[in-house]
Order: C-alpha cells, then structure tokens, then sequence
C-alpha cells in the first residue's frame, strides 16, 4: 500500500516541480499549492497507512481499544496545510501586486531587485 | 611581585580603553583642555611601570595573568622583560605627549572627542600587544592596531585619499596579520608551547623542525607587513593622509615599530639560522635603501619623515638580522632614539602645518624668529636623526658600523647600505628641521606665530630627551639598553658606548656619512629632480598595484556574482531542484539503498485506486489546460482528491480541513487570477519543456524511491502510542490529534496561529498600499473600463522603467 502512494507521490512531486519551473508566476503559483499536497502526503505515508480508522478513543475506554491510525502525522500536517495555505495566499497577493506595478507576470522580465546588465560598481575608494 | 601587583598591571592594560571611552564626553564637557585630563591615563601607566624598570634592570623578568578561555588553552598574560618594558615606556611616555598634542593640534575640530578615543583605543592596543605572552593574546592585539590605525587614518573620512589610505593599510596589515596568526598557530602546533616566554625557554625544539622554514616565513609575512619592508612598504607613506598627531605616534614611534618588536621578541628562537640571517639583512637592507632614496624625493615634510621611517625601519630589521651582540645593540639603540627624534619631528612638521598653513618645504623659510621653540626641538631631534653628538643618534649610529665593520664581501654591502641610508636620511633631517626655519621667508606665509605650550611641550621634551639619554649614557644603558638587549639576544649582555669619542674606522664611518650627508643637503634640490625623474621613467610602483589588485577584486567579484546571480528565478530554481534530486538520488544509489522492487499490494481497494486515478488526472489536467480557468478546476480536483485520501485512511480531520482550504483556493484563485491580463498557458519551447521534465521526474522519482526506501523499514511508533495511551488519561480528550494540536503540542499550534496572523497582516499591508501610479489597468472583467490591447502593451513598458526610476 505504501509503495502505491509512494508512486503517486512522487507524480504529485514531479508534476508540481515542473510547473514551479515555469517563467509564469501563475504557474509557479499552482505548481507550490501541489508542492503541499505532496508533502503533506508524503509525512502521511511514511507514518504508516492504516485503513479507516480515525485515531479517537471510544466512549469509556482510556485508551484506543484496536488499531488506529497514526495520530502523530495527522496533527503534523493539519499544522501544515493551514500554514501553506496562508503561505499560498500571501504569495497569490504577491504576485497580483507585483502584477499591478510591474504589468508582467514574466519572471523574466521582473528585474527591479537584480537589474540585467548590472554596471560594474563604482571602482573608487 | 605579589597578587595586588598583576591586578594593577590588568587595570593599567584596560585603562587606555576605559579613557578612550571618557573621551568624547569629556571633550563635550571642557573642549580641547580635556586633553589634560586624558593624558593623565598614559601618564599613570607610566609611573605603574617605573617600579619594574629596576626589576628587570637585575635581569629578572615578570609573568602574570588569567585564564581567559581555558578550553583552548589560552590566557590573559602578559610578559614584562627589557624589550617589553622599553617599549611600554615609549608607548605610554609618547602617548602622554601626543595625547596633549592632539588636544592643541585638533583644537576646535568638530570630532576631537572622537580622535583622542581613537588615540587611546589604540594606545591600548599597542600596549597589550608588547605585553602579550599569549600567541592568541598577542595576535588580537595585533589585530586591534590594525583596526585602530585604520580608524586613525580614516579619520577624515570625508576625503577619498584618506579612505584609500585607510583601506589599504589595513589590507596591508591585516593580511598580514592573518599569516602571523598562522605561523603561530605553526610554532604552537610543533612545539607545543602556546606563550612567547614559553617560546624563549624550549629551546631546539622549533629549529629541529621541518616546519621551521615556513613558520619563519609566515611570522616574517606579519612583521614585514607592520613594518613596511620593501616591497610592501607602499601603505606607509600614504598613512599620511592621517593628521599629524596620529603620523608622530603609530607611524613612526610605535604601532610601525611592531614588526621589529615581533623579530626582536623571537630573535633568540630563529636567530643562528641562515634563513634568518639572510632574509632579514636583504629584506632590511633593500628597506634602507629605497626608503632614504624616495625620501630625498619629496618636498612634503611629512612624506619626507614617512620615507625615512620606513628607512630607519629597513635598519633595524638588517640590524636584527645581521646577527651578533653589536648588531642587536645598535638596533636596539636606534629603535630608541628614533622612536625620541622621530616623534619629535613628526610634531614639528604637524606645528609648522598647523602655524603657518603649509607642509611643502619649497614654500617654507625663515620661521626661526617666530617660532624658536619649535625650531630647538627639531634642531636636537635632526641632530640625533644625522647620527651626530651629542645625541643618542650617534650612539646607535657608532655601535652600527662598529658591528658591520668586517672586511668581506657580505659584511661590506649591509655597510655600504648603512652609510648610504644614514647619510641621506641625515640630509632630510636637516632639510625638515633647518630649511622651514633659515633662510628668506616667503611673503605667502603671512603672519605666523609660535605654537602654544601644548602643542611643543612633546616635541621639546622628545628632543631633550634624545640628548640626555647619551650624555647620561651609563644610566640609559642600565636601565633601558642593557635590559632590552639582554631580552633580545636571550641571554645577558651589556652595552658601554659612550659619547667619549674612540678613534677608529666607525669614526670614520661617521665621518665619510657627515660629508655626503652634507653634501646632499646642500644639493637636495637638484638630487630630488633626478630621483623623481627615475622614478618617473619606471612608472609602475607597488602603489599602483594596489589599486589595480583592488579593481581587479570588484571587476571579478561583480562577474562571479553575475554568473552565480543572474536574476532569473528560473535558474535559481532550475539549480534547486538539480540538487535536490541529486541530494536524493546520488546517496540512495552510491550506498546501495535503493528499495527493493515492490509488489501490487494485496489489501488496496477499487474505490481507493480510483481517488488516486482522480488525483493524478486532476494533476494532468493542470498541466495541458489551455486556459486558466481550466487550470485551477483542475487544482480542485486534485485537491478534493487528496481530501478524500485523508478520509479513507483513517484522517478525517485532515479531510474536513483539506476540503475547506481547496475550496477557498480555487475560489481565491479564480477571483485574483480572471483579473488579471495573463497569457493563458505554458510558452516555454519544447527543449527547455523537456530538460524541465527530465528535472522534474528526477525529483518525482527521487521522492518516490525515498518514500518506499523508509516505509519498508521498521516502524517505530514510541512517540504515537505515547500520545494514544495519555490522551485520554492526562488531557481528557478522546480524538487524539486534536489532544496533540491543543495539548501536547500547544505552543506549536499558538506558533502556527501567529503565522497566519503574520500572513493576513501582510497580505492586508500588500492590498492597502496604493501605489502612487495607477495607470496599470486590471485585467479583463476591471468592471471601470475597456483597454485596448496594444496600448496596454505601452503603458506596461513605462510602468516598469517608471518603478525602476523611482
């Protein structure tokens, strides 16, 4: 079952690689959104997968009774996709200012910080 | 010496700083009489150390201090013998005298406070770095003069001379100082001994070793460099750029006297070696020369007195070098009086600046009537610059040739050298100290006075002091001389010159240096056209080189920085992920743990391997889509099918949020995406597609090998079956991972909670600013108008050479 979603993992990784190495911020955009599912996926899987059982404790018991899902990759990523969600939408509003001042969503073409053709810098003292 | 002694030394080494910060305030509060007060610093220190000049007068020596960071064996000592103390004395003695110096010199300067802070951060400097037995001790302190010189020399950093200056002495030095740290780190290493006077006493030790030779050498790269040996001498002259008091005191009494301190302190270690007694004297002899020719070559009075440093500092690395108990004691001598005459001179020329607006010795004349004062200090301090009587000059002069007189063929070039440099140098003596004073005064000069008591109390007592240590030769030996000399040959010896002429061929030496001396000072003029049309006809000089060595530096450094930054996100993430599959990949394969080939699983459902069908053509269906609108459905689908993932294996917490966090995605992403003008799909050309696609697969593949390699080992489930067995008995709560994000792991949730409040207040931030040019229109349902295409191509371009402008 692992090595299963191990296969579809790694086609989430490739796919979101792929689109991150696009010119077009949009993109790029996409291609980290799928980069947090596949991670998250990833710490899923290699915490084990059970079938179908939520890590809760029944009614009075003090501890779980059977099997249960690993808990401990669950709190993990529940952090995690609250916390590249926010990432994602800081970054989405980035790119849709950056859209606004600089009329492009070429990284090529966004040049502000690292200018082409640099001058050499000044040679004095 | 008992306990109370070693803590009074500490507090006299920490005093300099302690001044130095007092100092800015002090001048805020009294002006430039604050210089009376701070010179009080220097002053007691030299009285603290009086008391130990008798000790070491008998031959003894003192240790003491304090461990300061003992896990590397280093501590806080320092080491007072003959050639330490004499040096303290000139450091705190001079440093009394330029402190009150500075105080007439930089009167009414708007940063007075921070010179005289700078002067006494550096004068402790000095002080702990001819105190210092510690290697490490003695490397940060010769770091510390390093640093403070720079600041020195930069002080009127509002000029780019100054801060060429500044720059390259430190290069200069400070490179050095990195090989002098390593040749120590060298000697500690083979001998095991990590103290100069542990060094003194261990003997053959060094000298057996194979590393001798380039522990020599990288120890000579720090001496060399401090004392501004050909050819990396260039620094020296330019210092000059630093005001006067600042030249009198680090570059010609002290800080540049470091180097021959270091080669004097190690002398009874390397010397008796051939290396040592032929770098030195050729290194040193080379120095002499030059320097006297180069200084003959200027008309500016400090640069005259900064060529000859450099040449009295070439002497005294020969004489070093050249070996024998005579030698050591002539260079012993001469270190003293030079640090007396040059010091004073240096004042001088600082007064003569100061007073009558110039330096240039062509435009200066007959200043003797208004300033007599003056004009005795520099006459005692030329006197024992010219090597004559009765100055301590010619003491150190006699004993010079006395211990080079040999008749061969060696002997006879460091003798010639010797004569030559002495001569001239005894001509630029007396062309600063006698041509600003005699003669016709130029009407240019206007009025001019004498300098007030501040300012010629130092060159006066320096002067004076250079004539009464050789008329009271037998108690300057005693106490001063005999102890240092002792110090530098390691073993005890005595030093008997006297002013009482004895006839011989040093006599004639000094003689045959007077006429040319003489001579030359008669023919100045016309020697410093010759010298400079040389000089003029070679053109390149290591000065030269510097600047170009600098620019060669900015002009690499700007094309290394141009081909690691090209400002393409896509390199910089094209280089990203290359690592990252290799990172992955290259470890797996070298070390053989690639995981075994897997077979179908038995338990997986068909309505399992449908969510993940559903997944992967959400995914496909992202990258061909032809539009974006397309695209981001097609984000959803693979979203809502990692959602429905969660739920089967046993996650639904993880599928509620999963759901939630896609369905806004898609819905913020249509909403921010159908704004703006975006071309709708992948333009890249099909080469660069597939090289993407090749690095992309490398690391999908990497990922995936990863993952089987780690889930076919063992499970170790420590950490989970804790939070299983306690959520319940500790925490009170029955879904366990809603324990461990409110519980257990609370502080992490109160970190991630104060993340998105980070995010939403930047994001808000990000919206609120308007930018101060509205002319980008929004995309193509912006509700206020209709743009037509080819405008908005226009208006783009001038929006970004707008935003680049600003």
């Amino acid at each position: 079952m692992e090595a299963l979603m191990a296969v579809v993992i790694g086609i989430f990784f490739a796919v979101s690689v792929y689109l991150m190495l696009s010119k077009h911020i949009i993109r790029i955009l996409l291609g980290v959104t799928i980069l947090g599912n596949a991670v998250n996926l990833l710490i899923f899987t290699a915490g084990r997968i059970v079938h179908a059982v939520p890590p809760i404790i029944g009614e009075g018991n003090d501890v779980p009774n059977r099997i249960t899902a690993n808990p401990l990759p669950q709190a993990l990523i529940l952090t995690a996709i609250v916390i590249s969600f926010s990432f994602f939408a800081f970054l989405l509003v980035l790119a849709f200012r950056a859209y606004q001042e600089l009329g492009t969503d070429d990284t090529d073409e966004m040049r502000i910080a690292e200018p082409e053709n640099e001058p050499v810098p000044p040679l004095g003292y | 010496m008992n306990v109370g002694a070693a803590d009074m030394t500490l507090l006299a080494m920490a005093l300099p700083f302690v001044a130095a910060g007092l100092a800015p305030y002090l001048v805020r509060l009294m002006g430039h009489r604050a210089a009376w007060v701070l010179a009080l610093a220097p002053l007691s220190i030299f009285i603290h150390f009086i008391p130990y000049a008798g000790l070491v007068a008998n031959g003894r020596h003192v240790t003491a201090g304090f461990d300061w960071v003992p896990s590397l064996d280093t501590r806080f000592e320092w080491f007072v013998d003959g050639l330490s103390l004499t040096f303290a004395f000139l450091v705190t003695g001079i440093g009394t005298l330029i402190v009150l110096y500075s105080g007439g010199y930089m009167k009414g300067h708007p940063q007075q406070g921070r010179f005289l802070s700078f002067i006494l951060l550096f004068m402790g400097s000095m002080l702990g770095l001819v105190l210092s037995d510690d290697f490490l001790m003695l490397f940060v302190f010769w770091e510390l003069t390093s640093v403070t010189s720079f600041l020195l020399i930069g002080f009127d950093h509002e000029r780019e001379a100054s801060r060429r200056a500044a720059l390259q002495a430190l290069v200069v030095t400070g490179a050095g100082g990195l090989g002098l740290l390593a040749g120590l780190l060298l000697i500690w290493n083979v001998t095991g001994v990590h103290s100069l006077s542990g060094l003194l006493q261990s003997n053959e030790v060094l000298r057996q070793s194979p590393y001798f030779l380039v522990a020599l050498i990288l120890v000579l790269c720090g001496a060399f460099t401090k004392s501004a040996q050909f050819p990396l001498h260039f620094w020296l002259p330019n210092a000059m750029e630093a005001p006067t008091p600042v030249s009198a005191y680090l570059h010609s009494a002290t800080m540049v006297k470091a180097g021959v301190f270091l080669l004097m302190r190690l002398n009874p270690v390397f010397a008796d070696t051939p290396a040592w007694h032929t770098i030195l004297p050729i290194f040193g002899g080379m120095t002499l020369v030059f320097g006297a020719l180069l200084s003959v070559r200027q008309s500016d009075l400090k640069q005259m007195l900064a060529y000859t440093t450099m040449s009295s500092l070439g002497l005294m690395v020969m004489m070093t070098g050249f070996g024998g108990e005579h030698a050591v004691a002539g260079a012993v001598l001469y270190l003293v009086a030079h640090a007396l005459f040059k010091g004073a001179l240096f004042m001088v020329a600082g007064i003569v600046d100061h007073e009558a607006g110039t330096r240039e010795v062509t435009k200066l004349g007959g200043l003797l009537r208004a300033m007599p004062v003056t004009f005795a200090a520099a006459l005692a301090a030329a006197v024992s610059m010219g090597g004559l009587p009765p100055a301590v000059g010619f003491l150190a002069k006699e004993e010079i040739y006395s211990s080079l007189w040999h008749l061969d063929p060696w002997s006879l070039t460091f003798l010639a050298c010797a004569v030559i440099g002495n001569a001239l140098m005894m001509a630029v003596g007396f062309v600063v100290a006698l041509k600003p004073f005699l003669g016709k005064r130029p009407h240019a000069l206007g009025d001019v006075h004498e300098a007030p008591f501040i300012m010629w109390v130092g060159p006066a007592t320096l002067g004076a002091l250079g004539i009464v240590a050789a008329i009271a030769a037998p108690f300057t030996h005693e106490i001063v001389s005999s102890p240092m000399v002792s110090a530098v040959l390691g073993r005890a010896s005595e030093i008997d010159i006297t002013l009482v002429p004895h006839i011989g061929p040093p006599l004639a030496l000094s003689g045959l240096t007077i006429v040319v001396g003489i001579v030359t000072y008669l023919a100045i003029a016309p020697f410093r056209r010759a010298v400079g049309g040389v000089l003029r006809a070679i053109g390149w000089g290591p000065d030269r080189g510097f600047d170009q060595f600098v620019r060669g530096l900015v002009r690499f450094s700007h094309a290394v920085t141009d081909r690691l930054q090209p400002g393409s996100l896509e390199v910089y993430m094209t280089v990203t992920f290359v690592a990252i599959a290799a990172a992955l990949l290259v470890p797996m394969v070298v070390f053989g743990e690639l995981p075994s080939m897997p077979t179908w699983p038995t338990d997986v459902t068909f309505y399992e391997l449908t969510v993940m069908a559903i997944g992967i053509i959400g995914l496909v269906a992202v990258l061909i889509a032809h539009d974006r609108l397309t695209a981001i459905v097609s984000l959803g689908v693979q979203g809502f099918a990692v959602a429905l993932l969660f739920m089967l294996f046993g996650a639904p917490d993880l599928s509620f949020t999963q759901f939630m966090i896609e369905a806004l995605s898609v819905v913020i992403l249509a909403l921010v995406m159908t704004r703006l003008r975006l071309a709708p799909s992948d333009h890249r050309p099909t080469g660069e597609k597939l090289s993407d696609a090749a690095i992309a697969i490398a690391c999908g593949a990497g990922f995936m090998l990863y993952l089987m390699r780690v889930t076919e080992g063992s499970f170790d489930a420590t950490l989970s079956d804790f939070f299983a067995r306690y959520s319940k008995t500790i925490a009170h709560g029955h879904n366990i991972v809603n324990v461990i994000i409110v519980d257990f792991r609370g502080t992490d949730t109160l970190g991630e909670i104060s993340v998105v409040m980070v995010t939403g207040l930047a994001i808000l931030a990000l919206i609120r600013i308007r930018a101060t040019r509205t002319d980008v229109e929004l995309g193509d349902n912006d509700p206020r108008e209709q743009h037509d295409p080819r405008e908005e191509g226009s208006h783009g371009k001038r929006t970004y050479a707008g935003v680049e402008a600003e």
